[in-house]
């Protein structure tokens, strides 16, 4: 009978219910079990007698429910969740930056550690790394926040004038009033022209352009509108591996099938059809793949696709009928010599009218990355080509429950996609700043891949565009044994101890995905260069003390 | 032709058509939880008046020279100032060389700083932690506490959103699950915010409806909520009941008893508690005082304070700032199981992180200038002459509407809206049904053809069967409401005489 009662979990009340029940079920209850019945009505009474007296001394009401006998039961416990929710995952900002957070919160309480700031290359977040901001984007940005200072001498001519063209687009002449929920029209109509310029031509319908709240929030959108199904006839959508963890975690959100294709690590990460072709017919076999998305240059493996290679993926999703999602917010990243950004609207109005007119494709950028690195202000948009007419007014109505993307990130846009011309005054700064910040960044995408190759067990592709570098690592197999044994991924072990001991903060290759038996990480490019150099020594160190650990 | 030949020429067209024009997405296929969203606030009427607007601008003419959007809380597109101190700080953010400029108030650029020293690399441009700007959060905790007199509230509590839009969407996602008669049920108000009903259908939850007394000035009578209740119990398990305070599209400020009854109801019937508080400063019927559920809460003793889980949620676009295009806000989550906790925090990172220029604007609502402070004065008097003057507007329409014969409005007591009951004569209704189209939307189309105002119908928010309403805001300037609500005023009349025959 003790040995019930310690066996017996008080922490949960479901479990007592089970209890009731079982007892009811099997009979009159025995004196042993009356007896417990007892116990947990006197902790019962115990703990709720004490309960106003703890909480007027302000401990959390969580220690209170944490020893289980609350009052009523919580509403929405990890048993009652919506169960998609628990199966997301996210580990750009996963354990090891709360680790990260906690660490940063105890150096600055003075405990003491191996080094004196935590570096945070986890992720692409350019001016928490000292990138500064293009002084012409903010000027404008601070002219419409602030419209009297349109009357300040010190604001260029071609600020104000931008300034004032986008004020008269928003409602009252404000940046606080809702836009339209697609986005201001007259923003819309500069995204249009600012596609038609890069690629060459060919136009673009102000019409099928929609801001968002950074690039994410379409990338969502889309999403949501493909799946539907259910069992073999369920969307599946087929995603890169290594990949960018928001597609797998909205994948898992909204119950969708995740299709895998991998990315062919020996050949700089490019994509191979004949992989998209494998993938697929596996996938048949279980659910219905109706969305193929690609991200170029790639998150978080910097390989930049070739014109021919994206010619292929357009065949193939022309063959097989599949929703084309390019995400190419990294399309001015571009550092390697003889690669090129190619957008995949372009590549497709240029393979014939039996693709362009055809193929479903939405593309989407941001003014997060490229050399503007605005990811605070959460602008971004996505151009759709060939949405069924039908389907475009259930993406407005949908869009529009969450009313309209943040204005300033849309003023931003406007700027980003409409910047100075050579003509006017702010031409110079802007283009020196541009130039400098890319030239800088295609530095630094080469360090880091010099530098990572020197060391034994570490091997890096070449960065050929944007901002992270995907080494893989050799792990020795009893550092692999001991992860296991602390039921992490070998990776995870890995960047938690480089965390640990050097304060650098990295993402482990699992949280992007990788094929069975290796490991990576992925870091940033964005540190400033004498602080990417010691980053970079640092990880050498630790690795080499790490395999010397365990070898 | 044989009916064979028919009949294979036309399986033919439908082949050569499926060739030449099957997409991947369409309606067909289209995800069926977005199908069924509805949100009328930016629906049809909308889109129409949107085309309107165009035919004008190309030179078309019509019986009128503008469209007036009177159907959302769009306060400065209706011609309402932002706060000057608001926009300083932003600027000050945004360009922060403006640091060095005398034209600047110290207090705005001392907040500036702050705010900077809150954000990566000092940057607006920086991703923040997913929740917010930890130093936001806790302006917003003090903010929290002293609108609450005292009752405590925990930093780590607060989390920023896009909008508070944004933040209601979170909270129902993590809240709906099971299936069939186990499936989620979300309790709303009927008229409610159709940003509920849109996020509940995208969910595929089941929409249990309370209704709000119209004849007692929109109040919520807790009786109708045990019968909401126990009538939806049959189908599907309520779990969750939303409260719009003050209402959104009603007006009504709720009373503190009104309050602990809807809180001891949750309580009992252990329901989760969201309540939408972004009109919290929008209070002009002199006998009513916006109370805050959390402090009610606190009120009723530990018993309910340390169970009962609460949500509430604020927003940057209401109040007297109505800076609706920042989308600034956050929600404050009280009780919450930890676990849950940690993956609605994983859930918000997927999305990275809510707009810095919002959360920006949201620390400065939640610290505004203090009275020892230079621009003090002229904050506080920018702030009571918004509120004001959204009060006198608040009875101006009630008295206006109520002086047309077939139409009854509830006094505003709160928020930005009217949501007047009109009369349809029964011919209109028939015409309406003839054209498919629920009256009242019959109604509003002909309002906005007629006179170029802008309204939502009543059905976009749900009513009592057989009565029909619109809302509009109360936001467009003394002068113009005057004139627009006369322009009501007219074509109702009108309407009634060419509906009942009497012409």
């Amino acid at each position: 009978c003790h040995a019930a009662i310690i066996k017996m979990d008080l922490k949960k009340k479901k479990k007592k219910k089970l209890y009731w029940a079982h007892i009811w079920m099997h009979g009159t209850p025995s004196i042993c079990q009356l007896r417990l019945i007892l116990y947990i009505l006197h902790v019962c009474s115990v703990i709720s007698r004490f309960t106003p007296e703890i909480l007027r001394k302000g401990i959390h009401g969580d220690t209170m429910t944490e020893n289980g006998c609350e009052y009523r039961e919580r509403v929405l416990t990890m048993d009652t969740m919506n169960p998609n929710v628990k199966r997301v995952e996210y580990a750009v900002r996963g354990p090891i930056v709360q680790r990260a957070v906690q660490i940063e919160r105890e150096l600055k309480m003075g405990i003491k550690k191996p080094f004196t700031e935590v570096i945070r290359a986890n992720i692409g977040d350019c001016h928490a790394m000292g990138q500064k901001p293009i002084t012409f984007f903010r000027q404008v940005l601070a002219l419409c926040s602030y419209p009297d200072l349109l009357e300040d001498g010190k604001f260029p001519e071609d600020a104000k004038s931008r300034a004032r063209r986008i004020l008269q687009a928003c409602g009252g002449g404000s940046l606080g009033a809702y836009s339209t929920s697609q986005g201001i029209e007259m923003i819309r109509q500069d995204i249009a022209r600012y596609i038609e310029r890069r690629d060459g031509g060919i136009t673009c319908d102000p019409d099928n352009i929609y801001l968002s709240t950074g690039a994410s929030d379409a990338i969502v959108t889309m999403l949501k509108l493909l799946v539907s199904g259910e069992g073999m006839s369920r969307t599946g959508v087929m995603i890169s591996i290594p990949q960018y963890p928001l597609y797998s975690a909205t994948l898992a959100e909204l119950g969708a099938v995740q299709i895998s294709y991998y990315l062919d690590e020996d050949n700089c990460w490019s994509l191979d059809i004949s992989e998209l072709r494998r993938a697929l017919q596996e996938a048949k076999k279980h659910c219905s793949p109706r969305a193929l998305c690609i991200i170029n240059p790639g998150n978080p493996t910097g390989q930049v696709q070739s014109r021919q290679c994206i010619e292929g993926v357009i065949r193939f999703a022309a063959a097989e009928k599949l929703f084309l999602m390019a995400d190419e917010v990294y399309q001015d990243n571009v550092y390697a010599d003889g690669c090129k950004f190619h957008s995949f609207k372009k590549v497709l109005f240029e393979m014939g009218l039996e693709y362009s007119e055809k193929v479903e494709l939405a593309s989407f950028h941001s003014t997060s990355k490229c050399y503007m690195g605005e990811c605070g202000f959460r602008g971004g948009y996505m151009e759709v080509v060939n949405l069924d007419p039908e389907v475009k007014v259930q993406l407005t109505k949908l869009v529009s429950v969450r009313l309209c993307p943040p204005v300033p990130g849309q003023a931003l846009l406007d700027v980003v996609v409409n910047p100075p011309q050579p003509d006017e005054p702010s031409y110079d700064t802007f283009i020196k700043e541009r130039t400098d910040t890319l030239a800088t960044l295609a530095e630094k995408a080469n360090m880091t891949q010099e530098i990572l190759n020197q060391v034994p067990g570490i091997k890096c592709n070449p960065v050929q565009g944007a901002m992270y570098t995907f080494p893989r690592i050799h792990l020795p197999p009893k550092a692999i044994l001991e992860a296991k044994e602390k039921e992490q991924t070998p990776d995870m072990f890995y960047c938690m101890k480089l965390l640990e001991e050097t304060g650098i903060c990295l993402v482990p290759g699992s949280g992007f995905g990788q094929r069975d038996g290796t490991y990576h990480f992925r870091m940033t490019i964005l540190p400033p260069k004498e602080k990417l150099k010691i980053v970079l020594a640092k990880i050498k160190e630790f690795h080499q003390h790490f395999m010397a650990q365990y070898s | 032709m044989t009916n064979r030949n028919m009949s294979a020429l036309n399986e033919s067209i439908k082949i050569a058509r499926w060739i030449l024009r099957e997409k991947t997405l369409t309606l067909d296929t289209l995800n069926p939880q977005v199908k069924a969203v509805e949100y009328a606030v930016r629906g049809p009427i909308v889109i129409k008046a949107g085309e309107i607007e165009r035919y004008l601008e190309e030179g078309g003419t019509k019986p009128f020279s503008e469209v007036i959007k009177a159907n959302i809380g769009d306060a400065h597109a209706m011609g309402q100032k932002p706060i000057t101190f608001l926009r300083q700080v932003v600027a000050l953010c945004t360009f922060p060389e403006l640091m060095d400029s005398p034209s600047f108030p110290e207090d705005a650029k001392r907040r500036a700083r702050r705010i900077l020293q809150g954000c990566g690399g000092h940057s607006l441009g920086s991703y923040s932690a997913s929740p917010g700007v930890e130093c936001i959060r806790k302006d917003i905790a003090a903010y929290i506490e002293q609108r609450d007199e005292g009752v405590p509230s925990d930093w780590e509590n607060v989390y920023l959103t896009t909008g508070a839009s944004d933040g209601i969407m979170t909270i129902l996602r993590l809240l709906v699950s099971g299936k069939d008669s186990s499936r989620t049920g979300v309790m709303i108000p009927i008229p409610q915010y159709p940003l509920y009903s849109a996020a509940i259908s995208e969910m595929d939850a089941v929409q249990v409806n309370y209704y709000l007394d119209e004849d007692n000035c929109w109040a919520l009578d807790i009786n109708e909520l045990h019968r909401s209740y126990q009538a939806a119990k049959q189908h599907c398990q309520p779990r969750v009941i939303c409260i719009i305070n003050p209402g959104n599209p009603t007006g009504q400020v709720q009373s503190k008893k009104c309050i602990e009854e809807v809180l001891h109801f949750a309580y009992e019937e252990n329901l989760f508690v969201m309540s939408d508080e972004v009109y919290q400063d929008n209070v002009y019927a002199p006998d009513c005082q916006f109370h805050s559920f959390k402090k009610v809460l606190y009120e009723m003793g530990p018993e309910y304070f340390n169970s009962v889980e609460l949500v509430s949620f604020h927003s940057t676009s209401k109040g007297y700032t109505g800076e609706c295009g920042f989308r600034g806000g956050y929600m404050e989550v009280i009780n919450m199981d930890p676990e849950v906790k940690a993956q609605m925090v994983k859930l918000l990172s997927v999305r990275l992180c809510p707009p810095l220029a919002g959360q920006a604007a949201m620390d400065v609502i939640v610290n505004p200038p203090q009275p020892e402070e230079h621009t003090f004065k002229q904050f506080h008097q920018e702030k009571s002459s918004v509120l004001g003057a959204l009060a006198e507007k608040a009875k101006l329409t009630e008295k206006i509407l109520n002086a047309v014969p077939g139409i009854k409005c509830n006094p505003v007591q709160g928020a930005m809206y009217a949501f007047p009951r009109i009369f349809i004569p029964p011919k209109a209704v028939e015409e309406a049904k003839a054209l498919g189209m629920q009256p009242d939307m019959l109604y509003c189309l002909r309002l906005l053809e007629e006179t170029g105002i802008c309204v939502v119908p009543g059905s976009g928010f749900g009513q009592k069967d057989g009565t029909y309403h619109f809302r509009m805001t109360i936001l467009p300037s003394i002068e113009k409401l005057k004139v627009l609500l006369g322009k009501v005023r007219d074509f109702h009349i009108g309407f009634l005489k060419e509906y009942s025959g009497l012409e």
